[in-house]
């Protein structure tokens, strides 16, 4: 891929991105969505959420961070016991 | 970029605990997630219990973050405890404050979960600035070829891309859209550390620096230098604001 490839990957905007902070709002949500049914499913409930994650680079490690939590806890890994 | 995702806020057939009505949130809430509620509302011991093994959970989750992180963060040992405490503790606060707007739509643990990643991402803004080279005054050029994958050997392309992004941005762009494109691509500060020197939001700079894109784009495919760009559904990995280049 050429110098230019990059460039316009880079500036190539998507018109259904809802920005950081409606996607931040229900990333708890959409993180589920991810876990429990896969990342296409999150992709198609929410196609503005998922082109933002796709573009924004702090807000998709948010995205992965919060989903390492959640499946380590349902692995029953460090945060296994969730019981208040 | 879009005002308003439609699915946003819309409860779906697919098993999403749903949005809306404040006073259908107990019904919503899964067995767990209503005991964490009901003992952080609470008074007394069980109170005190359920915030310190809130804490803990923060703490884990907080720690586990900034090791998934380690790459991308000078921070070790008693540094890397100190700021996972600090995210726990104000996320716990932050938590506490917004208690009553849990709406169940998703499990307390994930929703609690999100306040302390959020904060390991401020946190290492801020802390972006203690290193010894952290600056916003050296705008290097030069480097930009690099950041787009142009092989050092390759004087031809370099030249050309430098130069029509370097026109581009002096013609196309705000006072303020040059800033933040500077910053951000040009000198390769994290978008986080920006959001602290400025004290701008997430937001606000993504949305800069997304009209910033759209513009130098809609250049560059003027003037020949890139094609038109497919619709946005046949599309996948574009690149990240920060992250690439």
């Amino acid at each position: 891929m050429s110098g230019w490839d990059e460039l316009e990957r880079f500036l190539r905007t998507d018109p259904r991105d809802v920005g950081c902070d409606q996607a931040l709002a229900v990333l708890h949500v959409y993180v589920e969505v991810v876990h429990d049914d896969g990342a296409e499913e999150a992709d198609r409930r929410y196609p503005g959420v998922a082109a933002h994650l796709r573009a924004c680079g702090p807000c998709d490690e948010d995205f992965e961070g919060l989903l390492l939590a959640v499946r380590t806890a349902g692995a029953g890994g460090e945060a296994d016991d969730e019981r208040p | 970029m879009s005002s308003a995702d439609p699915s946003l806020g819309r409860k779906s057939a697919g098993g999403l605990r749903g949005c809306g009505d404040p006073s259908d949130t107990a019904s919503r809430l899964d067995d767990e997630s209503r005991r964490w509620i009901t003992a952080l509302g609470g008074a007394g011991a069980a109170r005190d219990e359920a915030l310190t093994r809130l804490h803990d959970l923060l703490l884990r989750v907080g720690r586990a973050e900034l090791a998934r992180r380690r790459g991308s963060h000078p921070l070790t040992g008693p540094e890397v405890d100190d700021l996972a405490n600090e995210a726990a503790d104000d996320a716990l606060v932050a938590i506490l404050a917004k208690l009553s707007g849990f709406r169940g739509e998703s499990r307390f643990t994930t929703w609690a979960y999100k306040f302390v990643v959020l904060e390991v991402s401020s946190k290492l803004g801020r802390h972006f600035w203690q290193r010894p080279r952290a600056s916003l005054d050296v705008d290097d050029w030069d480097r930009l070829p690099d950041r787009f994958g142009v092989a050092p050997e390759d004087h031809a392309q370099r030249r050309e891309l430098l130069a029509s992004v370097r026109r581009a941005v002096s013609e196309q762009l705000t006072a303020h859209q040059r800033q933040v494109f500077v910053a951000l691509v040009v000198d390769g500060v994290p978008l986080d550390a920006l959001v602290t020197r400025t004290g701008s939001s997430r937001n606000a700079i993504y949305k800069t620096m997304f009209d910033a894109r759209r513009k130098l784009h809609a250049a560059l495919v003027a003037n020949g230098h890139l094609e038109a760009s497919a619709p946005a559904d046949q599309r996948r990995g574009a690149e990240r604001v920060e992250r690439r280049p």
